[in-house]
């Protein structure tokens, strides 16, 4: 049972990195005091040095069923890979961040959580066990509690950090409950034993059933999938913006790795050689998925509509991706799977560049209400370009890579006969271009002075915006690359 | 010319316009004028040099080889795996007589748009850039014939648009804008579904031997293509087809703008720039039945024929609906607006008879209709600039103050009307004989005529208001047309008195095409509605 110690670096090798960069950047922040740069290095270095061994690993793993607790394989390592470039997005964010800046004494603790975050969803993307996942979800969430609060300026900060707090605490005691549900029924906490367990014996379905719902409530909470959303808006609003870019798209992409390693796990039985995934039929997981994901859509969508704060506007956005990425789990099949790989890469670089650009513009002005965007477009042009560029991919238009992680959503599920559920689907896009639209009225369409004075952008913020817009464009006129890098990292071990 | 990419060129001329135009400050707005106009009038120079080489007597259609000016490549290829097959879109550009009429149109539009953009009031280098990008969405969506890229040109257009008739328009911009934007993406969202249930439906064989699924419209037009289980295959006994029709029929109605989807059109026209106005009505209003000229005719021929009755209704309904709504009007643009409407209807009745003659007719209705209402709106724009004032009762005896603006007004509307001599007439008129020969949709024919009469009244009605009777006292300050807004009237004049008197010099360019689309709807669909 205990793996020897060339199993446990393959295994867990980008783990361990962050594990160790963590220790290293609380030193650095001991050693240099005042200066905060060191800190801020050492967090980007290792986060480097993470994504190398991340690439380096790939070739070389296969998904080995096996009864530790971590399994090594490609798509754990994709979602590894989402993670490290979403975090070193936020770091180049953060050191342009007036909130964060501000509080300069407690930087280091900043970079340090920040390194809890990573290592609890290094550790999501890959178990397979039940405990470990609980922990692993239990050290995300302790990290971005406090990271909620960070700033001490504003009280909303506070008051989002207990608001993200109890409604974690009740998500993973119902997470915890099923978790020990699943394990009275099935005696083991593998999810590969569970596996075994369900596909040979039979299993009181409703004691299972009302276990799997506990546990999709856990997830459903970390991936802000209607009903279990009613934390995001207020806790996206509250935090500092660097800490809300990052919850909406790192923890959301551990939630959805984590969400479909139980499903791929735990309920499979075969994988067809068209890709079609047949589970045991122990629970109906594509109905129920489709339901939520349709759910998510159409609340997010619908709330977002009226929004006057950009960030909670942009916080039901997510949640209206969430349930487009949700949908695409649904399909249950490998092209399914590859359109939320493919959609999570749009989505982080679309939504992280929003979110910077919302940034710059309330680190001028001071707010985020919508109406401190008006004439944004002749005021900060190069920003403003991006942010509409941003804004037509999160709509889902061509030639930008949004569309690209739409239109795979949509063949996946047409090619699975989903005709309605796509239609409904698509009818959320239109929905979704009302507000984002919005946002561009007041940038673009305000009445403002004839000459307007022009707002000094720093050569940074253009630079690092200049590292999403261009991508968001590129991949959407040529995604080969995009594609092919996904569909590598999808395998499955046919039992 | 042989090797010369003349379609890219064509096409992503504009996209070169709109860096150049970023790149000049702001202040030079005299070079980003011209740069606009040099791009735009070497797109005419472009679009003429295609159309004398091309080759009149070649179909295209339906045919691969004998498609003019191609230029394919693979542009996105992901290598099959066990899962999923060999994904590939082309790169696929070429025109055939149906298209080569619409390409010379956004030309010569685009060029008179650029010049009556020249008084645009406020932050030039915008506008000017964003039309550009516009104007290459325009060229793209009339030369592609890979499906995927059809969709990216046709979307393409939607975000300038919105900008330039949000920033640059009237007093209600903001609402018109978005609702523009709001329907025709509601539209594109239809297309976008069918053309993935077509993608999964038909497969092409690749010169290897190997079958891959396709974008290709041609290939998609071929029924042996299709195979025995995708949803819009004919093959398949519950197969999606005339869903997916009506869908695919909506997206494009909404942008033509078939009643009941035509709402947009007077919002986005009145609130519109005068340059945006005749871009809408010249161009942007002939890519919907463009799309089903080229896209849902020869995929569906089937449906097409079964459903055509219905086409020639809505057709009909157009016409007469759009003729009364304009005849109640006070505003003069919104007049032309729903004159638009009513023009477009002819286009949907000819294409509904399926004849070469009435399909003929329908394009060349398209081609002229784009150059006379670009004109009428112009002549609005000209009233509009000096009197800023578009109320129809508000004029009256304008002919004696300003002579040659209304000389061009009476060419204008007497070609809208139909007058035999001008262009007007003979689309009209195909369009009718088309019709009428086919005896399912006589009767709507019949009715539809009454167009004709209505058509007459509202302009006539309007040309006396405005320009005869009793002159009003106020306008006495009236300055007649200068040498910049001649320079776009001749043109257009040109072209309409030169089409009324030999039309056989745009349908020659057509007719091969027209005749081969006809005939294959008459046998594809046979061969189908025979096999069912």
């Amino acid at each position: 049972m205990i793996p020897n110690l060339s199993e446990i670096f393959s295994l867990t090798a980008p783990e361990i990195v962050i594990a160790v960069t963590l220790i290293l950047v609380v030193l650095v922040d001991l050693i240099w005091d005042k200066n905060k740069v060191p800190a801020m290095f050492t967090a980007a270095l290792g986060l480097i040095v993470a994504g190398v061994v991340i690439l380096n690993g790939m070739p070389e793993t296969g998904m080995i069923p096996n009864n530790y607790m971590v399994v090594s394989d490609k798509l754990g390592l994709y979602f590894k890979f989402i993670i490290v470039l979403t975090t070193l997005f936020i770091l180049l964010f953060t050191y342009d961040s007036k909130e964060i800046i501000e509080s300069h004494l407690r930087q280091g603790e900043y970079y340090a959580l920040v390194y809890g975050m990573v290592l609890g969803m290094f550790f999501l993307t890959s178990a397979v066990d039940l405990i470990l996942i609980y922990i692993a979800l239990e050290l995300l969430s302790l990290s971005s509690y406090v990271l909620a609060g960070f700033s001490d300026k504003e009280t909303r900060n506070s008051e989002a950090a207990v608001k993200y707090l109890i409604y974690g605490a009740i998500s993973s005691a119902f997470m915890l409950f099923g978790i020990s549900l699943i394990y009275g029924l099935t005696g083991t906490t593998n999810l590969y034993g569970v596996n075994e367990v369900l596909s040979t014996t039979v299993v009181n379905i409703y004691t299972l059933g009302f276990a799997v719902i506990l546990i999709i409530a856990g997830i459903g909470y970390k991936i802000s999938a209607v009903p279990f959303h009613f934390w995001t808006p207020d806790v996206y609003e509250g935090s500092p913006i660097t800490i809300t870019a990052y919850l909406s798209v790192a923890s959301k992409a551990a939630g959805f790795a984590l969400l479909i390693r139980f499903v791929s796990i735990t309920f499979i039985d075969h994988v067809k050689a068209d890709g079609e995934w047949i589970l045991n039929g122990a629970f109906d997981w594509q109905t129920i998925l489709i339901v939520l994901a349709l759910l998510t859509m159409t609340v997010g969508n619908l709330s977002a509509l009226w929004q006057k704060n950009i960030k909670r506007l942009l916080a039901y956005s997510s949640v209206a991706h969430a349930g487009y990425i949700l949908l695409g789990v649904a399909v249950l099949t490998n092209l399914g799977l590859v359109s939320v790989m493919i959609y999570f890469a749009v989505y982080m670089m679309m939504n992280l560049g929003a979110f910077y650009v919302v940034m710059l513009v309330a680190n001028k002005t001071g707010s985020e209400h919508i109406s401190q965007f008006d004439g944004i477009g002749y005021t900060m042009p190069y920003a403003g370009v991006a942010l509409t560029i941003f804004l037509v991919s999160l709509t889902g238009l061509p030639p930008t890579a949004g569309f690209i992680g739409k239109l795979y959503l949509f063949l996946a599920l047409l090619d699975s006969n989903m005709l309605m559920v796509a239609f409904i689907a698509l009818l959320n896009t239109v929905i979704s271009l009302y507000y984002y639209v919005r946002i561009l009225k007041h940038m673009y369409l305000k009445n403002v002075a004839e000459m307007p004075e022009k707002i000094e952008t720093r050569g940074y913020s253009t630079v690092v915006l200049s590292l999403l817009v261009v991508p968001v464009l590129f991949f959407g006129i040529y995604w080969t690359p995009l594609i092919d890098f996904a569909k590598y990292c999808v395998e499955f071990v046919i039992k | 010319m042989e090797g010369m990419p003349i379609l890219s060129l064509i096409t992503f001329l504009p996209v070169l316009g709109m860096v150049i135009i970023l790149l000049l400050p702001s202040r030079n707005e005299a070079g980003i004028k011209y740069t606009a106009l040099g791009i735009t009038l070497l797109q005419v120079i472009l679009a003429v040099m295609m159309l004398s080489g091309f080759n009149y007597n070649l179909p295209g259609v339906t045919d691969e080889s004998t498609f003019q000016f191609v230029e394919k490549f693979r542009w996105i290829e992901i290598q099959e795996v066990s899962w999923l097959g060999t994904v590939k879109v082309d790169y696929f550009l070429g025109v055939d007589g149906i298209s080569m009429p619409m390409v010379l149109l956004t030309a010569i539009v685009s060029l008179i748009a650029v010049i009556s953009s020249w008084k645009i009031p406020k932050a030039i280098k915008g506008f000017f850039a964003l039309f550009l990008l516009l104007d290459t969405g325009m060229m793209g969506v009339f030369v592609a014939l890979d499906l995927f890229l059809f969709y990216i040109f046709w979307e393409l257009m939607l975000l300038p648009m919105y900008f330039l008739i949000g920033i640059w328009g009237g007093p209600r911009k903001e609402y018109a804008a978005i609702k523009f934007f709001i329907y025709t993406l509601l539209g594109s969202v239809f297309i976008l579904l069918v053309m993935i249930g077509l993608y999964f439906s038909a497969t092409e064989t690749l010169a290897d031997g190997s079958k891959v699924f396709t974008f290709n419209i041609i290939e998609l037009a071929n029924q042996a293509n299709y195979n025995s289980d995708g949803i819009l295959s004919p093959f398949n006994p519950q197969n999606w087809r005339y869903i997916a029709y009506i869908a695919l029929f909506v997206g494009f109605a909404i942008k033509i703008p078939m009643f009941p989807f035509h709402t947009w059109l007077p919002d986005a026209h009145v609130e519109a720039p005068t340059p945006i106005s005749v871009i809408l009505a010249g161009v942007l209003l002939k890519m919907g039945t463009y799309g089903i000229l080229r896209i849902a005719f020869p995929v569906f021929p089937e449906v097409t024929r079964e459903l055509m009755w219905y086409i020639a209704l809505f057709g009909m309904i157009n016409i007469i609906y759009g003729a009364f709504v304009a005849l109640s009007q006070k505003d003069f643009k919104k007049l032309i607006a729903y004159s638009s409407v009513s023009h477009m209807g002819y286009v949907l009745l000819g294409m509904a008879s399926l004849t070469s003659t009435g399909i003929n007719g329908a394009i060349l209705q398209m081609f002229n209709h784009g150059t006379i209402t670009a004109m009428l709106f112009l002549i609005v724009g000209v009233i509009y600039d000096r009197a800023h004032t578009r109320g129809i009762d508000d004029f009256g005896g304008l002919a004696t103050k300003l002579p040659v603006y209304t000389g061009f007004v009476t060419v204008a509307f007497f070609a809208a009307i139909g007058l035999p001599g001008l262009s007007g007439f003979v689309s009209e008129a195909l369009v009718f004989v088309g019709a009428f020969s086919v005896e399912s949709i006589r009767v709507v024919t019949v009715i539809s005529t009454l167009g004709i009469l209505l058509g007459a009244a509202y302009m006539l009605w309007t040309l006396q208001r405005i320009f005869f009777g009793k002159f009003n006292e106020k306008w006495e300050g009236l300055t007649d047309i200068d040498s910049r807004e001649m320079a776009m009237f001749i043109p257009l004049t040109i072209i309409i008195i030169f089409l009324g008197v030999y039309p056989s010099a745009m349908i020659d360019i057509m007719n091969t095409s027209v005749s081969a689309l006809a005939e294959f709807m008459n046998s594809a669909g046979n061969n189908l509605l025979g096999g069912m």
